[in-house]
């Protein structure tokens, strides 16, 4: 059994990562503190609420492990800012919610383009505009995969607790750093902020990924390298001499405007995730097995549909739960065989329709798909979902 | 030295000739165009000192018309290297050929 | 004043460190900023400073091409963003040697809000701003430095908003390196661009080089663009800054070139490192 510690004196001992052990965290310090242990040694960011306590305590921690911590004039900057340090080879990471998110959206897409590795934390509030600050929403889920212009994949997460900030946020550094695309951990002020146990695991058991270096003499090097589904990575001041630019470009780094070589760095830029989805996507189920009725929720909302699922099936009534963790690439395959058996569906999310579109995309016309909104502010009580379920379930 | 033909140095009659003169040489240039970097701005044109260029007769693949040493001035580029200082394409660059004595012409 | 050092790197020297193979580049004929590469690259090779260790970042339009013909490391980023990216870098690689190289509309239309709090962070970078007083890139539409009066794409019937005086501006918000030169000026902006290096803070060149474009609307043939350039430049090391905004067309109005502030104030990158020292508790 791990040794209990409390996360302040972690803290104050000035122990450049968390030790293994058992702590009593939140969720967003837990997201903090897994991308130390990750490797992350930059972080750039703009004050916002739900988020502000991963850049207080990023702003703390990071000259501790001898990293740099800037809180830029806006997010905009940020995000460029951690373009920049991915290509120092450096991890690098920002925190952020649904306005600021808005504002990242053209340096997602920079990001993407020239296949830095970077890691967003978007704690989602409501919405929509100003919204809620303080207050959950998930309404970004859309956002996060189509936020930025043009053909683009990218890597999310969806935390349900503070164990999955911390481990997703590892998860979402070695994503980022194994396909060179932007990762985006889409937690939400819930999650984010509320306070549960967690298991720090003994470091050998922590997978991280590292920069792949490039294996050949700068003279043979190309930054884009099509041989290769991801190109292997230069960092600035190694020799390389590297062009890089967010210009449809080929193998060299040079622009060009060649249709051909548009559609070569195009495919190969979505292939990426989308000939990895199987691997990269993943849900949980729950009681799904035999289900007449899978209820499919995310984040905070799939807690209180987990408590919902339970009190249906004291009463009788056959219900499941299947949890995205992923909500890009979504794990739509996961719900294959329950729909094959005729299973129907209830999306409930804190939005006004997100994820129901993508399961709707799939399996609209082979079962029926419920559909419960809920508007952002609050959580859906199970006792809210638990009325909706029986008022939906197959007779 | 007369912007004509830099070797030549003009002396007054019931002047002497330098002391160095045999010691000191005029450096010698020879501007080389690549013609096909040349965009025909003229700058090397305008700023060459002496004068030693003007435009060719010929275009480029591209359309430009590249610069070339006027007739009969082979001698007078001095390697100041002005025209490919002020060449914003590299397009001309100068060489350095062995250089010259100065010839005397007696005026008066 | 600068020392201007007679021996000085031929263009076959300064063309190893271009990317040939590109060449002849994209910029128009008679365009100084080819000849801003040129001495950048130049400076480059008599900064003492290895080759390797050179970052050139670069955002959208004309001058931010230069980072494609440089053999240098370099990031071609998104419109009115090099300098932010620039500072990243800079913040975890400090043994880099960073400079941006971009236009008056990419750093300070666009990207005005990164420039004013780079400088006021005293971020260790360098740039070099080639001011063509327009958006040349896309067509000749206004900008933070197109002068008053102008006829552009987008000011048909003049242009009626002020523009910015960039050395007063840098200056005033604290920036520890100020200078203003011209394509022509090719030996004092390769001395300027070394004195940059060996800033520790943010250092800035602005290099006044007319867009032909803009000039052909305005009635200016490149060349004569050129010869005003040489009529008209005063260099003054001492100017009042307040007075040195340029307008193109007043012949009665001088263009100050010069080094015009050299301060010295610790850049945000030392400042940081005695933060991770007091962080680490003393070590």
């Amino acid at each position: 059994m791990a040794e209990r510690i409390s996360l302040l004196e972690a803290v104050e001992k000035k122990e450049a990562l968390l030790e293994p052990g058992v702590y009593f965290m939140q969720g967003n310090i837990a997201s903090a503190e897994a991308a130390l242990i990750a490797g992350c040694r930059f972080y750039a960011g703009y004050p916002i609420t739900p988020s502000n306590e991963i850049a207080e305590h990023m702003s703390r921690r990071l000259p501790q492990v001898g990293g740099v911590f800037i809180q830029f004039e806006d997010e905009i900057a940020s995000i460029m800012a951690l373009i920049g340090a991915a290509y120092g080879g450096v991890k690098s990471m920002t925190a952020t919610s649904g306005p600021g998110f808005s504002l990242m959206q053209e340096g997602i897409g920079c990001a993407f383009m020239i296949e830095a590795p970077i890691v967003i934390v978007d704690v989602q509030r409501g919405g929509p505009s100003t919204g809620l600050p303080t207050l959950v929403g998930q309404g970004d889920i859309m956002q996060a995969k189509w936020g930025s212009h043009g053909d683009y994949e990218i890597v999310a997460y969806l935390p349900s607790s503070v164990q999955e900030m911390f481990d997703l946020t590892i998860e979402a550094f070695n994503a980022a750093w194994e396909y060179r695309v932007p990762v985006i951990v889409l937690t939400d002020q819930r999650v984010g902020q509320m306070i549960e146990k967690i298991e720090v695991p003994p470091y050998e058991e922590i997978k991280i990924v590292v920069r792949r270096k490039p294996e050949v003499p700068p003279e043979e090097y190309l930054p884009f390298d099509s041989r290769y589904l991801v190109p292997p990575m230069a960092a600035a001041g190694e020799g390389y001499r590297f062009h890089v630019t967010c210009l449809t470009h080929d193998d060299r780094g040079y622009p060009t405007t060649s249709h051909n070589i548009s559609r070569k760095l195009v495919s190969r830029l979505v292939a990426k995730i989308r000939e990895n989805e199987k691997v990269i996507g993943r849900y949980e189920s729950y009681l799904a097995d035999d289900a007449e009725l899978i209820i499919i929720a995310y984040g905070i909302t799939s807690r209180a549909a987990r408590r919902a699922v339970k009190e249906a099936r004291r009463e009788g009534l056959k219900v499941g739960l299947f949890r995205p963790i992923t909500a890009w690439p979504f794990p739509y395959w996961g719900l294959k065989e329950h729909v094959d058996r005729g299973a129907e569906l209830l999306v409930v999310e804190i939005n006004m329709g997100q994820i129901v579109r993508v399961i709707r995309e799939y399996y609209n016309n082979i079962t029926k798909i419920h559909f419960m909104p809920w508007a952002p502010g609050e959580v859906p009580r199970p006792s809210d979902i638990l009325l909706k379920i029986k008022e939906v379930y197959p007779r | 030295m007369t912007k004509a033909n830099p070797s030549i140095i003009i002396v007054p009659v019931k002047d002497r000739i330098p002391f160095n003169l045999k010691k000191v040489l005029k450096p010698v240039g020879k501007p080389i165009v690549q013609v096909e970097w040349c965009k025909g701005c003229g700058f090397c044109i305008e700023f060459c000192p002496i004068g030693v260029l003007e435009f060719s007769d010929s275009v480029n693949t591209w359309g430009y018309q590249y610069p070339r040493v006027k007739a009969g001035m082979e001698d007078s580029c001095v390697n100041c290297g002005m025209c490919e200082r002020v060449c914003p394409e590299l397009a001309i660059h100068v060489v350095e050929e062995s250089s010259q004595s100065y010839k005397v012409e007696w005026i008066g | 004043m600068s020392s201007l050092r007679v021996t000085t790197i031929r263009s076959e020297e300064v063309k190893k460190l271009l990317r040939l193979e590109r060449f002849p580049h994209i910029w128009c004929p008679g365009c100084g900023i080819g000849t801003v590469v040129k001495c950048y690259a130049e400076a480059v090779l008599k900064s003492g400073i290895p080759e390797e260790k050179h970052v050139v970042i670069s955002g959208i339009g004309c001058a931010a091409r230069a980072p494609g013909y440089l053999k240098l490391d370099g990031l071609h980023v998104l419109h009115g963003r090099p300098i932010p990216v620039a500072v990243g870098l800079k913040s975890v690689k400090p043994d880099l040697e960073v400079t941006v190289i971009s236009g008056d509309g990419d750093i300070l239309t666009i990207g005005g809000n990164h420039f004013i709090h780079a400088i006021r962070r005293n971020d260790d970078i360098n740039v070099i701003l080639i001011n063509n007083f327009i958006y040349g890139m896309t067509g000749g539409q206004y900008g933070a430095t197109t002068p008053l009066g102008a006829i552009t794409t987008t000011s048909p019937y003049g242009f009626i908003e002020g523009s910015f005086n960039v050395p007063y501006l840098a200056a005033a918000l604290g920036a520890n390196f100020v200078a203003r030169w011209t394509p022509l000026h090719t030996k004092e902006l390769v001395d300027a661009i070394l004195k940059m290096f060996k800033v520790d803070g943010f250092a800035i060149v602005e290099i006044v080089s007319p867009c032909l474009i803009y000039g052909e609307m305005n009635n200016l043939p490149p060349l004569e663009m050129l010869k005003l350039l040489r009529e008209r430049v005063v260099i003054d090391h001492e100017a009042d800054l307040s007075k040195i905004d340029i307008d193109l067309r007043d012949p009665k109005k001088p263009i100050v070139v010069g080094n015009f502030v050299n301060r010295v104030k610790p850049s945000y990158q030392t400042r940081y490192m005695e933060i991770i020292k007091k962080a680490r508790g003393g070590k």
